[in-house]
């Protein structure tokens, strides 16, 4: 019994905690692509630079706060400046859109253009960030690290398996949790989200029956740059914030929205989880687990992972490339919202 | 408009004439080419520092062939990007006429540059740090030294220290690149022939934002301590804070690249026990530097030491030659580093250059007691680094 208990408290510890985690931050990226891809019609690049344009502003109100003693002790500071970062990243990206896609979208440029405007805002974001707030680490994190601490767990309970659950984790699940029935809830029932679903599916047709377009685009902007700058802010305070990683997070966060199907934002979520775990169920040396649950007097000497953790980034690719060939529209029928 | 832009043009024509006309006049260019940005750009300063500093004393004395000047010019050789690396020694050589390239940091980058560009123009390169073991073996025509150990000899101390704490498993993981996988083969086959076992030797790669994966696989495979063989500011850093947090391990072991302040700075009293190596020596000479940066205004970080040491090696081969011709230099370097001679420390290098002078022969000890060995690299001796009280602190030198 006691070894059952310790192969799933391993399991939790070392698959399922950070796997949710990091699957939650993926899915609130992916839902920021899938919505712009759904009502805007085109990949955007830029998403990577969005969530850490947002970061930096939420970091850089969190140093004003905490320079003036403003503390929400024991959860981090940056809780309560990300509606800063993210009235800040709202502008910011109505700006771009006023001054770069709206040429193109007036003028129907195809898809492709928007895709390779898209990489040349995500370098001048990239940039400009750079010049602000400095291409190192910032650690931005305050408050107690740790909900659950693994060495109290084993005190606590007598088993030989600690479980470790950090503050930034539950904040990012329980965040991801909130935000996706929020905007599941505006796109159900509400006029502008009913309209935005409706433009989405047809456009000539939304148009037809009286839909502002204009609108609708200014409502997707606004969610999208809440969305990156939520998931940006949560991504840097699970890790630390660092610019580069924000580019290279947009690889999984595309793999994300692609697998669960372009446009459809429960997709969006489902792919973040799969990708998330599929990267670590793969490469996860499961010694330990089966020598718990082995009898007694077992002997291993493998460590038993079926690949090594160096092929990591290839599982996102396998499952991408399984997805589109079996099911091109993803696991949920994508391109519709 | 048409004006502006000639006047544009002669003008630059003008200064390059000039910079040629320096050239040839009774001045010395030096190339300091090391990683200012990338994985380890918390050293570069540091060292850029150093080689600086050990440039001004020789200039400052107007002792070096005839009264001549010493400039130098910085170049960013990444750590990881090849091409990045050579086209840094590429411009330093063909645009600024450097006389001799210090650098790079990182071993990939330098064997880049000595494979690209040094050889082939037949300049000296002389690295204050890369220490993967492949340079020992690689084709230099002579040219290539280094301030700094191979990994071969870190590797076998590494594992002496390892055995003599008791420690008989281990759990490695490397970054994957020419210093990580040298360096944990290194400890590998030393540490294995000496009767301990490796419980799991994987790569990881810089850059990344999360290392549960790696971290995961790391716990189950175990041992009593993890050896990270990685970058203090990149995935070396996100693996000791991931099996941190997840209650993986609580000892780890840090080689060279892992030693200074932001880790310490970064992870918090939870590194306070860590043991780790960096090359140092007790000679004098480390304090001495330790002094002569602090009156310049930084702090000799580490590899700092080593940069002073081979900036002042090559401007003293070249007054051992009477030439800054990389050809002739290069057979001096030897004469001036080891004995026999007058043993020099750190700001001693204007007597050392009025030795030379007269037809004198001098030791060089230098900031890090720098002794050549084989193809010209530092024999090297290694400081045991114990963190405490959110200090690395010196328990001896071996």
């Amino acid at each position: 019994m006691t070894d059952l208990l310790n192969a799933i408290v391993l399991l939790s510890n070392f698959l399922i905690i950070p796997g949710l985690s990091y699957g939650s931050q993926l899915a609130l990226g992916a839902l920021g692509v899938t919505l712009v891809y759904g009502v805007l019609r085109f990949s955007n690049f830029g998403h990577g630079e969005t969530m850490s344009f947002g970061a930096m502003v939420t970091i850089l109100t969190t140093w004003g706060l905490q320079s003036i003693g403003v503390s929400i002790h024991p959860l981090p500071t940056a809780l309560i400046a990300i509606p800063v970062g993210i009235i800040v990243t709202i502008f910011f990206t109505l700006l771009i859109d006023q001054t770069v896609y709206k040429y193109h979208r007036t003028r129907k440029a195809n898809p492709v253009t928007f895709l390779i405007v898209s990489i040349g805002v995500m370098f001048f974001m990239g940039g400009l960030i750079r010049f602000i707030i400095g291409p190192g680490d910032q650690i931005f994190f305050d408050g107690t690290r740790f909900i659950l601490k693994a060495k109290e767990f084993k005190e606590l309970t007598g088993l030989d398996e600690g479980l470790s659950l950090k503050m930034t984790q539950g904040v990012t699940i329980i965040t991801a949790i909130i935000i996706v029935a929020g905007l599941f809830w505006f796109l159900n029932h509400t006029r502008t989200g009913k309209s935005m679903r409706a433009y989405s599916d047809n456009e000539n047709l939304a148009l037809l029956s009286g839909i502002n377009p204009r609108k609708v685009v200014l409502v997707t902007w606004i969610l999208v740059a809440t969305l990156a700058t939520i998931a940006g802010t949560l991504y840097g305070l699970d890790k630390s914030f660092k610019p580069f990683v924000y580019m290279q997070l947009l690889l999984p966060i595309f793999a994300s929205a692609i697998v669960g199907g372009v446009g459809n934002p429960v997709g969006a979520i489902v792919g973040g989880y799969v990708i998330a775990f599929s990267e670590l169920i793969m490469t996860f040396a499961y010694k330990k687990v089966v020598l718990y649950l082995a009898p007694e007097g077992t002997t291993v000497d493998s460590l038993i992972q079926l690949l090594g953790t160096n092929y990591k980034i290839a599982v996102s690719f396998i499952i991408l490339v399984i997805v589109l060939i079996i099911r091109p529209t993803g696991i949920f029928q994508g391109k519709t919202l | 408009m048409k004006k502006l832009a000639l006047a544009i043009a002669s003008a630059a024509l003008l200064s390059s004439s000039l910079v040629i006309a320096g050239g040839h006049a009774n001045n010395v260019k030096i190339g300091i080419v090391l990683g200012f940005t990338g994985p380890a750009e918390s050293l570069a300063e540091s060292m850029a520092r150093g080689a600086e500093l050990a440039i001004k004393e020789i200039s400052a004395s107007r002792m070096l062939l005839s009264n001549a000047k010493v400039s130098y010019v910085r170049a960013d050789s990444t750590c990881v990007d090849a091409s990045a690396a050579a086209a840094a020694a590429e411009r330093v050589i063909g645009s600024d006429k450097v006389d001799a390239i210090i650098g790079a940091l990182c071993s990939g980058a330098t064997i880049s540059i000595l494979q690209n560009v040094a050889m082939p123009k037949g300049v000296l390169l002389f690295s204050p740090s890369a220490t993967s073991p492949a340079l020992s073996t690689l084709e230099d025509n002579g040219l290539f030294f280094r301030a700094s150990p191979s990994d071969a000899r870190q590797g076998q101390v590494i594992s002496e220290l390892l055995q003599e704490k008791g420690i008989r498993s281990i759990a490695m993981t490397y970054t994957n690149n020419d210093y990580g996988k040298g360096l944990a083969d290194a400890i590998q086959s030393n540490f294995e022939s000496a009767g301990g076992k490796i419980t799991i030797n994987i790569p990881h790669e810089d850059g990344k934002g999360d290392y549960g994966a790696e971290v995961g696989a790391l716990a189950q495979a175990g041992g009593d301590i993890l050896v990270v063989v990685g970058y203090l500011d990149q995935g070396g850093k996100g693996i000791i804070q991931s099996s941190l947090d997840v209650g993986a391990f609580d000892n780890f072991f840090l080689p060279d690249a892992m030693i200074g302040k932001s880790l310490i700075k970064a992870i918090g009293p939870d590194l306070n026990g860590s043991i780790g190596t960096v090359p140092g020596t007790d000679s004098n000479g480390a304090q001495i530097y330790a002094q002569m940066a602090e009156k310049d205004g930084f702090t000799a970080g580490p590899y700092s030491p080593e940069a002073y040491d081979a900036a002042a090696l090559t401007l003293l081969a070249m007054q051992a030659a009477n030439s800054k011709d990389s050809d002739k230099v290069k057979a001096k370097v030897f004469d001036v580093a080891n004995a026999p001679g007058v043993k020099i420390l750190p700001g001693e290098l204007g007597k050392a250059l009025k030795i030379l002078k007269n037809g004198g022969e001098i030791d060089y000890v230098g900031a890090t007691a720098v002794e050549l060995i084989g193809g010209g690299e530092s024999s090297g001796s290694y400081r045991e680094i114990l963190v405490k009280d959110g200090k690395n602190t010196t328990v001896r030198y071996r």
